[in-house]
């Protein structure tokens, strides 16, 4: 394929990891910091703070992991797969949350 | 590869495979690492030299200002006032201007370690309310130690100060404020990314901490940028950590939008929690004698040691004066020594319970940041940091040419390369000229000009996109050196512009021991001397290798002829 080249690929490729750190690992960090802060033992507000100061260390650790792993797809996956985990735990917690 | 064929072979062969797995994983990994480490460092480098620039300034807010308004007297010591009497008629004149107020508070004269200046006799207060709003207005007034009426001063001349300055480092200019911090959220946090992933491409990282070898180009470049990233890593990370914590509501919100919702009032609601704010009731004049209040806290603390009086009275609760001591060089350095009274009976009450945990937690950090709490020494330390960042940023982004240079060749690179290499001086070399423009502008534009401040502003930028588009069109090298040469030069003309349009300058405040308004000078001196040493440096490094380049040159076309 003269089109599509390796270095095409690799730049697409490269383009979706950027993608699934940033923006993925915003929204994974994002549901884990509603979780942390609902489970934190600390008066809410307190919990809130807490939650996001471990926020930051935490999305930096995300966006170092969608870097080192080696397949794409574990990478999507595994984002998606931990973001709807927190998430759903998130909203069994929340009062008013769960039905 | 047998171990490859056969998974379950021989335990040596199973031990080798793990091994060269290990391996490869660890290089792959550590190479991803590098990859994200200069990446991220590139995208924001600029930026973060700007903020750092701006943000090592900040250091010195105080004394900037107190630089930029030359018609300020000179530093005095603090003159010992009847702290009571003064009180007295700040009551007095706070029942006139705010007879239905939510608190008063009363700053008396003294030498604070806070503002790091002699903070003036002055009132201010907020009065109550209105039906339906949440908050009155707030209101204060300088008033006169002798005759307890309002002051005039000399208006100084209008200036943005060390304030605009510092406030650059995380609103930057010309840009919207929610749009800006968001900008250098987004860029502080790939900072953040860049020093974890840095430290893990780092395999020898306390070795190379003594490993310098001049001279020898993009090895050097490496060293220089390892040697100070790591002097300086853990001011880094707190600087970074801390700064991403200021705006956490706004770069983390969505904890407060799950729990607290996303109305209007949501973020209102949660720091209610979060401080445990009371109700008010309208103040008056405490009946019991403050005098005798700031009497015994002198007697506890110190002659000249009350920095202020604030009257409040909590719903519910008794009405209470609170007397506080001069601020100290704790970290924490707003929360001094309170000795609190009855408003009323003048019976002594416990103080304040101290914040819960989250709350110091945060304190702490933003104190951090802040460095207000730091004594003279501790801010030079600071100011050191604040610079290694400088250089930390400094060198990796020339490191990032540098390699560049030697893959392609001067003459070889794209468009791409060119723009990070004038990006590259326009911000190293030229952003500090920028700096020194602003400080041209405070004594040279009239003084009676209009929108004055941010002219003076808009002179840092004129000069620094001057350089970019200067950096651009001219050769790399010489454009290196003759920018470098600019900041020497405005730097250390800064003195002598000064002499020639005050009466602050070195031959004054240095017989005055006026050390604010002297070191702003020498500094500026010491900082023109680094930007000689740099634009001499490259210039002989460079004026070397071309020589070199003429010689190798000539011979080849000598070969050529023969």
């Amino acid at each position: 394929m003269p089109t599509f080249t390796d270095a095409t690929l690799h730049r697409w490729l490269v383009a979706s990891r950027v993608l699934a750190a940033a923006v993925g690992g915003y929204a994974l960090t994002s549901a884990a910091t509603v979780l942390l802060a609902l489970i934190w033992p600390v008066p809410q507000a307190q919990a809130i703070v807490f939650a996001a100061l471990m926020s930051f260390v935490l999305y930096a650790g995300v966006i170092i992991w969608v870097f080192a792993v080696k397949h794409l797809r574990t990478v999507w996956l595994g984002l998606t797969a931990a973001t709807v985990l927190c998430s759903g735990l998130a909203w069994l917690l929340l009062p008013g949350g769960a039905p | 590869m047998q171990a490859c064929n056969n998974p379950l072979g021989t335990k040596p062969a199973l031990q080798s495979l793990y091994e060269v797995v290990n391996s490869v994983m660890k290089e792959g990994f550590r190479q991803s690492m590098a990859w994200l480490h200069t990446w991220s460092g590139l995208v924001v480098g600029w930026v973060l030299f700007f903020v750092f620039v701006t943000g090592t300034a900040g250091y010195f807010t105080y004394e900037i200002t107190r630089w930029m308004q030359p018609e300020r007297p000179l530093q005095g010591t603090a003159p010992q006032y009847d702290q009571g009497r003064l009180a007295t008629m700040a009551l007095d004149r706070l029942e006139q201007v705010a007879p239905h107020a939510e608190f008063w508070s009363i700053t008396l004269p003294h030498q604070s370690l806070g503002t790091r200046q002699l903070e003036d006799f002055s009132i201010s207060w907020e009065t109550m309310p209105l039906e339906g709003h949440e908050h009155g207005t707030r209101g204060s007034e300088k008033l006169d130690p002798a005759t307890g009426g309002l002051r005039t001063d000399v208006e100084p001349r209008e200036t943005g100060g060390g304030n605009l300055l510092y406030r650059m480092h995380y609103a930057l200019h010309y840009i919207d404020y929610p749009i800006a911090f968001r900008i250098v959220g987004v860029c502080t946090m790939l900072m953040l990314l860049a020093i974890i992933t840095g430290v893990i491409t780092h395999k020898k990282i306390f070795k190379d901490f003594f490993t310098f070898r001049p001279g020898k180009g993009q090895r050097s470049w490496l060293d220089a940028h390892n040697v100070i990233s790591v002097m300086a890593l853990p001011f880094f990370l707190m600087i970074t950590y801390s700064g991403l914590m200021f705006f956490y509501t706004d770069y983390m919100p969505a904890g407060i939008a799950a729990i607290y919702g996303t109305d209007d009032k949501a973020g209102e609601r949660f720091f209610k929690e979060l401080f445990g704010e009371h109700s008010h009731e309208a103040v008056s004049r405490p009946k019991a004698p403050v005098t005798e209040m700031i009497a015994r806290a002198e007697s506890a603390w110190g002659q000249g040691e009350v920095r202020s009086v604030l009257v409040m009275h909590d719903g519910g609760e008794e009405p209470f004066v609170d007397i506080s001591r001069v601020y100290r060089d704790k970290l924490r350095w707003f929360k001094g020594d309170v000795m609190r009274f009855h408003a009323h009976t003048g019976a002594p009450l416990p103080p304040e319970e101290d914040d819960n945990a989250a709350v110091r937690t945060t304190q702490t950090l933003f104190a951090l940041h802040e460095g207000r709490f730091a004594e003279p020494w501790l801010r030079w330390l600071y100011f050191v940091a604040g610079l290694l960042g400088c250089g930390m940023i400094g060198t990796g982004l020339v490191l990032w040419t540098v390699k560049r240079r030697k893959h392609h060749g001067a003459s070889g690179a794209g468009i791409g390369n060119r723009l990070v290499e004038a990006l590259n001086i326009a911000t190293i070399a030229g952003l500090p000229a920028g700096v020194a423009a602003y400080f041209w502008a405070n004594r040279l534009l009239p003084v009676e000009i209009a929108d004055r401040a941010s002219w003076e502003a808009n002179f840092l930028f004129l000069l620094w996109g001057e350089t970019l588009l200067y950096a651009f069109f001219r050769d790399t090298r010489k454009a290196w050196v003759e920018l470098l040469g600019l900041a020497a030069a405005a730097f250390a003309l800064l003195p002598v512009v000064n002499a020639l349009t005050t009466d602050r300058h070195l031959g004054i405040t240095l017989p005055a021991g006026d050390w604010v308004l002297a070191g702003f000078d020498l500094t500026m001196l010491g900082l023109g001397a680094a930007f000689a040493y740099m634009a001499v440096k490259v210039n002989r490094i460079w004026l070397k290798k071309a020589a070199a380049v003429e010689t190798g040159n000539r011979a080849l076309l000598a070969g050529g002829v023969a």
